[in-house]
């Protein structure tokens, strides 16, 4: 009972950590709320900046091609609450990366959270998108 | 529940748990609260000291008003002045290639009272014998406060942020009037207009040692039918003395490098 009272309560942890908001300037207008792509790349860059810091990687889409795509956070403020800072990523880091693409099929979205090389994990909050996409499922070409 | 589920979110709330401390525990580049500051004191809070707003002041996640406020509807001036607006968030949302907010787009000041309204992160008040000071970290600005017993100016040459007076109301409540604002800047993160006839009451009520209440009332005839309030007691929280807080500095040359990558 004891144990059971514990797991909840982690639950409610969890729940209250991710439910913190994301992004400060703008909404999701741009972004395609209905998908959700889990991709494994390399870093090409990390940007530690405002309005918002973003992460460049290479990662196949499923015709084998590469593509650099360029993935969205918060600003440098909040994202530090969240365990995040300048230098979270390198060049050259093999990561995983779930992410939230725009609507138009350009290789850019928002991060929803990110594998790092050693395992952990590095979360942006807010909730899954209806529809998300099976982990692993590779993102469609480019139209 | 299963075990490894219970020990897998145990990992991930102690990992975030220890991150969020440190974050806010660091000597440098403290980011402020990061939610409400409505969290459990470590001590009863001690009375409210006379006439002392002095101190690093934040609302936590309660300050950054992403979505805008709620205002009063709008004259047909205001209307037609916000309907040129496409902001990130709120009511006027749009796509990250159409926005056009100065502050975001341009690299414009963000102004007052957008800067009570959008991105308020924590701030310091300073107090000496003629002024309030108010030492902003978003954009690391800073507003005077007159409380030489001047008057408003009658007619103001339009500032970003706008001409300010204070004088205290009671023991713990300060109140601030302002005018003179220049109407090119956004009242909130919504795009929500305002125009340069505005006038600003700010309430700072310290209801004890670590707690200061800011309510905002817009008075703008010209943008509004009626005078409307944009802050109803926002609840600040004192940060400690030694509190070194982060740059937040909304730069043109880095946002024009965001919207390169983004305004896809």
């Amino acid at each position: 009972m004891k144990n059971r009272f514990f797991g909840v309560f982690l639950v409610a942890v969890v729940l209250l950590v991710v439910a913190a908001p994301v992004i400060a300037h703008h909404g999701a207008a741009s972004f395609d709320t209905t998908k959700e792509y889990v991709l494994k790349g390399t870093v090409t860059e990390w940007i530690w900046a405002n309005p918002h810091c973003f992460l460049k990687f290479d990662a196949k889409d499923d015709t084998g091609s590469v593509r650099n795509w360029a993935v969205e956070v918060s600003n440098p403020t909040d994202m530090s609450k969240r365990g995040w800072a300048r230098t979270s990523f390198k060049a050259g880091d093999e990561v995983t990366v779930t992410l939230q693409p725009v609507k138009g099929g350009a290789p850019v979205g928002r991060l929803r959270n990110v594998v790092l090389p050693n395992g952990s994990t590095l979360g942006t909050g807010g909730p899954a998108p209806a529809g998300a996409a099976a982990p692993g499922a590779p993102a469609p070409a480019a139209k | 529940m299963p075990k490894r589920l219970i020990v897998t979110i145990a990992a991930a709330a102690a990992l975030t748990a220890s991150s969020v401390m440190r974050a806010q525990n660091q000597p440098w580049n403290n980011s402020g609260l990061a939610q409400s500051p409505n969290q459990p004191q470590s001590g009863p809070a001690g009375p409210a000291p006379r006439r002392d707003l002095t101190g690093i002041w934040d609302a936590g996640g309660a300050g950054i008003g992403a979505r805008g406020a709620t205002p009063a509807p709008l004259t047909p001036w205001g209307e037609a002045l916000g309907k040129t607006h496409k902001s990130g968030d709120g009511a006027r949302m749009a796509p990250i290639a159409e926005i056009n907010d100065p502050l975001s787009t341009m690299g414009d000041p963000e102004g007052f009272p957008r800067n009570l309204l959008f991105e308020l992160r924590p701030f310091q008040i300073v107090q000496t014998p003629n002024q309030v000071l108010i030492l902003y970290m978003f954009e690391k600005r800073w507003r005077v406060v007159w409380t030489d017993g001047r008057q408003l100016p009658k007619d103001p040459d339009p500032r970003w942020y706008g001409y300010s007076i204070g004088k205290w109301e009671d023991d713990t409540t300060f109140v601030v009037q302002s005018n003179g604002t220049d109407e090119r800047t956004w009242l909130d993160n919504a795009g929500n207009p305002h125009s340069n006839e505005m006038r600003v009451e700010e309430r700072y009520h310290r209801v004890n040692q670590n707690t200061l209440e800011l309510t905002v009332t817009i008075d703008d005839p010209k943008a509004y039918t009626k005078p409307w309030v944009a802050r109803n007691k926002l609840a600040l929280r004192l940060m400690p003395p030694d509190t070194d807080l982060m740059e937040m500095i909304p730069s043109a040359s880095e946002a024009a490098e965001y919207k390169k990558v983004f305004a896809k």
